[in-house]
């Protein structure tokens, strides 16, 4: 499998085919772990790090994790591919940007990502479509069960699974929900969903995770504790308690939206839709923007013309690297404003 | 004045308080030495009195003052970056560490969930830590439901252990 092998579809965090799809974007579980006997990266020599990311990389790959499994080498790797990563949510940003021996490893269709010398030595992701936590539960703890049975993490009977932050200590788990909240957004009410999470003692961030913007009205909801509190436990208060609050603040929204201001919600659909056929020049965040108002429109059955796999597929298709990779060329500034245009006006007319 | 002790002259005075009374001693310089006043180095270097003063009042050890003997971070280095050098920090830091893991983790400060199995290598015998995990659950579980008679129990049965390991 090659790198170039994935620009062509949506990969699973888009697919928009789980549980509860149409809020729901995806389901995201990590793990972190890191081999007992070196130590952590910030004080990890060069050699050693160099050391740990083969060891690591022989065992993922003799592991047989998944059908296919393709490994990245990150150190070698051109910014765009990179980028494509981190768009592809398979590496996180700081992971892009670092420096060294690192690497990530990318199996199962996308949906299993273990990133290698990040933070801790290992990060294994597991990432679903739609409200999937449970699956991915389950997916992501025999995976580690795999790679413990080669590799010697560093565990202790009190702090657990030990991580270079302490504020990953013990089950090293952060569970993030990508939710899509356009009604909440568009009916002020936005700060609900601020305060559910505040009251569980949750994280709310944007489309990239820490530090990014709520960019296309895209909401990542991610627990901060991770010691004294077991992986059902955090799990299960997404899945009963958090999630479900939202769904239905989001759902109501759309509601009152839909019979009291069903024009402006119209106008709001119909524009972006209209701006998104014709113009000429689409910058990134604002065609996030602009398609987020569709995918509403879509969802609510107030645009029947258009597919919402088509519209999932735009959100990534028409990000700086994914661009530029399909589009055979490197693009910048205005040109890339340009081809993207190009590229959503062929594809929502009919092409 | 003369010395208590002897009638060379006193050039030592010190006043005691002894169960809310006060005790005046004079003592000169050799009678001083005999005694357990003379265990008072007269001139403690400033530097060993300033690090004694910090240490006494940051609630750190000598030991945990000097960094951690594997991978050389010291708390203040950890303070800055949020990152520990290697796994023995941990345990090492253990005092400095409780108050920020409870502040970050609603309170938690030990681990509950999974286990791993060590098949890879070390040989920490495993159903010891399951059974730790199970305890602590059950713990948790006690407090929660104020059944604070299970609950020591379970904690003596953890500490049993926890030492065992």
């Amino acid at each position: 499998m090659k790198l170039s092998d994935l620009t062509s579809q949506a990969g699973e965090w888009l697919r928009g085919s789980g549980p509860m799809s149409d809020i729901v974007i995806s389901s995201r579980i990590r793990l972190a772990r890191n081999v007992s006997g070196f130590r952590f990266l910030s004080k990890c020599t060069r050699h050693d790090r160099q050391s740990l990311e083969h060891k690591i990389r022989d065992t993922i790959l003799s592991a047989q994790l998944s059908l296919k499994t393709l490994y990245v080498d990150l150190e070698a790797a051109p910014e765009i591919d990179r980028q494509l990563l981190v768009e592809r949510h398979l590496i996180s940003r700081p992971h892009k940007d670092a420096e060294g021996a690192r690497g990530v490893a990318v199996g199962e269709n996308e949906t299993l990502a273990i990133m290698v010398n990040e933070e801790d030595h290992l990060r294994i992701q597991v990432l679903r479509s739609g409200l999937q936590l449970e699956e991915a539960w389950e997916q992501i703890n025999a995976v580690d069960d795999q790679l413990e049975a080669v590799l010697d993490f560093a565990f202790h009977p009190r702090f657990g699974y030990m991580t270079a932050c302490p504020t990953n200590v013990g089950t090293g788990i952060r569970v993030s929900v990508m939710l899509h909240l356009p009604g909440l957004k568009l009916a002020g009410e936005i700060e609900k969903v601020f305060r559910a999470a505040k009251d569980m003692r949750l994280a709310v961030r944007g489309l990239y995770g820490e530090g990014t913007e709520a960019t296309g009205d895209f909401y990542q909801i991610s627990n901060q504790t991770t010691l004294g509190r077991s992986e059902d436990d955090i799990i299960s208060d997404f899945k009963h308690t958090v999630i479900p609050k939202i769904i239905e603040y989001e759902n109501q929204a759309r509601k009152v939206l839909a019979a009291d201001r069903s024009t402006a919600l119209d106008d709001k659909v119909c524009r972006a839709l209209g701006v998104l056929r014709s113009a000429r020049l689409l910058a990134p965040d604002e065609t996030l923007a602009l398609l987020s108002h569709v995918r509403l429109g879509v969802n609510l059955q107030r645009v029947k013309e258009l597919d919402i796999n088509k519209v999932n597929e735009l959100f990534l298709l028409t990000q700086e690297a994914h661009l530029q990779k399909i589009l055979g060329k490197k693009l910048d500034g205005e040109s890339q404003n340009a081809a993207r245009a190009d590229f959503v006006r062929h594809r929502l007319n009919g092409g | 004045m003369k010395c208590d002790k002897c009638n060379k002259p006193a050039t030592i005075h010190l006043t005691e308080v002894f169960a809310g009374k006060r005790v005046e001693k004079h003592l000169c310089e050799q009678c001083a030495a005999e005694t357990e006043v003379g265990a008072i180095k007269p001139h403690t270097p400033i530097n060993e009195l300033l690090t004694n003063f910090v240490l006494a009042h940051s609630g750190m050890s000598k030991e945990t003052a000097a960094g951690c003997p594997q991978c050389g971070i010291g708390w203040a280095e950890f303070r800055q970056t949020g990152l520990f050098g290697c796994e023995h920090d941990y345990p090492f830091f253990d005092k400095e560490l409780t108050p920020l893991l409870q502040r970050a983790h609603e309170g938690g400060t030990h681990h509950l969930g999974k286990v791993p199995t060590r098949r890879g290598g070390s040989n920490v015998p495993v159903k010891r830590q399951v059974d730790l995990a199970r305890l602590r659950k059950g713990l948790a579980r006690a407090v929660e439901a104020e059944d604070y008679e299970r609950a020591a129990k379970l904690r003596d049965q953890i500490r049993t252990a926890e030492g065992a390991a």
